[in-house]
């Protein structure tokens, strides 16, 4: 018993993470119809520029406190985020109002290609750390329930709550903010949209701001994690199984999708990895989010979308 | 007939010449629109109708002439601006918040004069509770008045195509405009949808004192509701006035029913 809570709450604290990442996705999917394919370069992007700016800060201005170069760091690599966005909308999304949802999507690709090679030609190519002083070592916990009680990793638990009160917030903000509810009609339709006034310039720029910063976010938590490197662009590809299983419209389904999906390849792994010779865990997203493709393509939450002919 | 306080003129549009590459959208058109009346657009297919009023509502900008609204004169309007001044507008073919609920697409009209910070908005802290609820108090006399009580919750792309009319005229006027655009209001509707919309352009008009500039096929609707008129044709303004004078013009007649030569 107290294995698998152990296990399981392994995957709950996993699943977050993803969560956290495809949350990029939702927002500006949610927010804007381009399905962001550079929301991975982001990450990686956002990762660098905290990376490096915390090892340079002391260098340049002579402060040695950790915490204070971290935090210095996280503002200034939110900021290079925020140049990102309004650059992005300025060069390239200004000139596709009203285009087709796929050139959109194409012009995102491009994006990715570029700033993947301008991240490691600004901040380097080596692999990087960032070390935010979140604990490392693993505490046992309800001791008094099991034998040896459960075993939980407290950077984790520390990276999950960081996530759900990033998660907490978004809500917060799409669901009853006049300026949510305007990035939700963006969305829908461009025109209409401008026609109630909704300046789509600024909004663009909001949105692609917001997703700087869920990169941060979940740049600086895998970085710390698995070091600053090109791999973390592949975060994004774990990411996409979980967006499919939730939907891709629903900020909800995010989170959820993030869970099952950290909880089953754990489980999966532990509990019928030895029948098939184990690697469940590689696989297992991927094949979830197939069987949800052929039985319910709008994933867990997302909105039916009904063509009438 | 109905009497109605016509007033000064709020809308006039001089010398508007708009083209697309070599196409010629609309040349030299002048006219205005009196404050409280209802001023129809009329003319067929492709005469530059929904091109006006998209001048009008700054989606295109004309290479020349000039719009004056309420004593001021821009030769290029911009969307916000004109939304700002209080120009709202419903769409030919609808469009829609299609995700969101029929609450939300006649809410997101009145983002413009949500004026509380987000933050208070998020938390929903005092004023911003209170700015909220005043809000929607206002969202919902427009769902009594469009008679769309039953289906303020459900998501617009699942309404019937009637009802949706109603929600972007709903969305429209949550902006208490002082100008409303209507493109085709009536287009696809069946005659009772028909009488329905009329009804409401007709009371909004009367209530609210909204000044109505309308685009319409359906020539009886026209000559019923409508002050004045306009008639386009190839893009160029080929009769003006009140309906019996349009309905008797040579010009009229010809654009709609051709010339015999």
């Amino acid at each position: 018993m107290a294995f698998f809570l152990e296990t399981l709450l392994g995957g709950l604290m996993a699943g977050m993470l993803y969560s956290l990442v495809a949350l990029g996705f939702v927002l500006i999917f949610k927010a804007s119809g381009v399905f962001n394919f550079a929301q991975g370069a982001m990450v990686l992007f956002a990762a660098l520029a905290m990376a490096r700016f915390a090892e340079w800060i002391p260098g340049w201005t002579g402060i040695d406190n950790p915490i204070v170069a971290n935090i210095a760091a996280f503002v200034i690599a939110g900021v290079v985020m925020f140049v990102v966005a309004w650059l992005i909308e300025r060069l390239v999304l200004r000139h596709l109002v009203n285009q087709e949802a796929a050139t959109l999507l194409m012009a995102t690709l491009g994006i990715t290609y570029f700033m993947e090679g301008l991240g490691q030609t600004l901040f380097g190519s080596d692999i990087y750390k960032i070390d935010v002083g979140m604990p490392k070592e693993p505490i046992f916990v309800l001791e008094s329930m099991f034998e040896g009680g459960i075993l939980v990793n407290k950077e984790d638990v520390i990276a999950a709550a960081i996530a759900a009160a990033l998660v907490a917030a978004l809500s917060l903000f799409f669901q009853k903010t006049s300026t949510g509810r305007a990035l939700r009609a963006v969305a829908d339709d461009h025109q209409a949209a401008q026609s109630i006034g909704i300046p789509l310039n600024r909004i663009w720029v909001i949105v692609w701001c917001v997703a700087g910063v869920v990169a941060l976010v979940s740049g600086m938590i895998w970085g710390s994690k698995l070091g600053v490197q090109f791999s973390l662009t592949t975060v994004a590809l774990r990411a996409l199984p979980v967006v499919i299983l939730g939907g891709l419209t629903s900020v909800p389904g995010a989170i959820i999708g993030g869970l099952i999906i950290g909880v089953g390849e754990k489980l999966s792994e532990v509990f019928l990895g030895p029948y098939v010779g184990g690697g469940i865990e590689i696989w297992f997203a991927y094949v979830l989010a197939l069987l949800f493709l052929l039985v319910r393509p709008q994933g867990l939450f997302g909105e039916k979308i009904i063509d009438r002919v | 007939m109905k009497q109605r306080p016509m007033g000064d003129v709020i809308l006039d549009v001089q010398n508007i010449s708009l083209s697309f590459g070599g196409v010629k959208a609309l040349t030299d058109i002048s006219f205005n629109v009196r404050e409280h009346e209802i001023r129809a657009i009329i003319g067929p297919n492709g005469a530059g109708k929904s091109s006006m009023l998209n001048c009008i509502n700054g989606v295109y900008q004309p290479q020349q002439g000039s719009i004056t609204f309420r004593g001021q004169t821009f030769h290029h309007m911009n969307s916000r601006q004109v939304a700002e001044m209080g120009v709202a507008r419903t769409f030919q073919n609808l469009a829609l918040f299609k995700g969101m609920s029929v609450l939300d697409n006649i809410m997101s009209g009145r983002n413009l004069k949500i004026k509380s910070n987000l933050l208070m908005q998020a938390l929903r802290i005092g004023p911003a509770e209170r700015e909220e609820i005043r809000h929607r108090e206002q969202v919902e006399r427009i769902i009594d008045f469009l008679e769309i009580q039953a289906h303020r919750k459900t998501p617009v792309g699942q309404l019937p195509y009637g009802l949706q009319k109603r929600v972007d005229l709903g969305r429209a006027l949550a902006m208490e405009p002082q100008v409303l655009l209507l493109d085709e209001p009536m287009a696809g509707m069946n005659v009772e949808e028909k009488q329905d919309m009329c009804r409401f352009i007709l009371d909004v008009n009367d209530e609210f004192g909204t000044t109505v500039v309308l685009i319409e096929h359906d020539m009886g609707v026209v000559m019923d509701i409508s002050d004045r008129v306009v008639v386009l044709d190839y893009g160029k303004k080929i009769g003006d006035g009140v309906p019996d004078e349009v309905r008797n013009n040579e010009d009229v007649i010809q654009a709609y029913l051709g010339t015999s030569h």
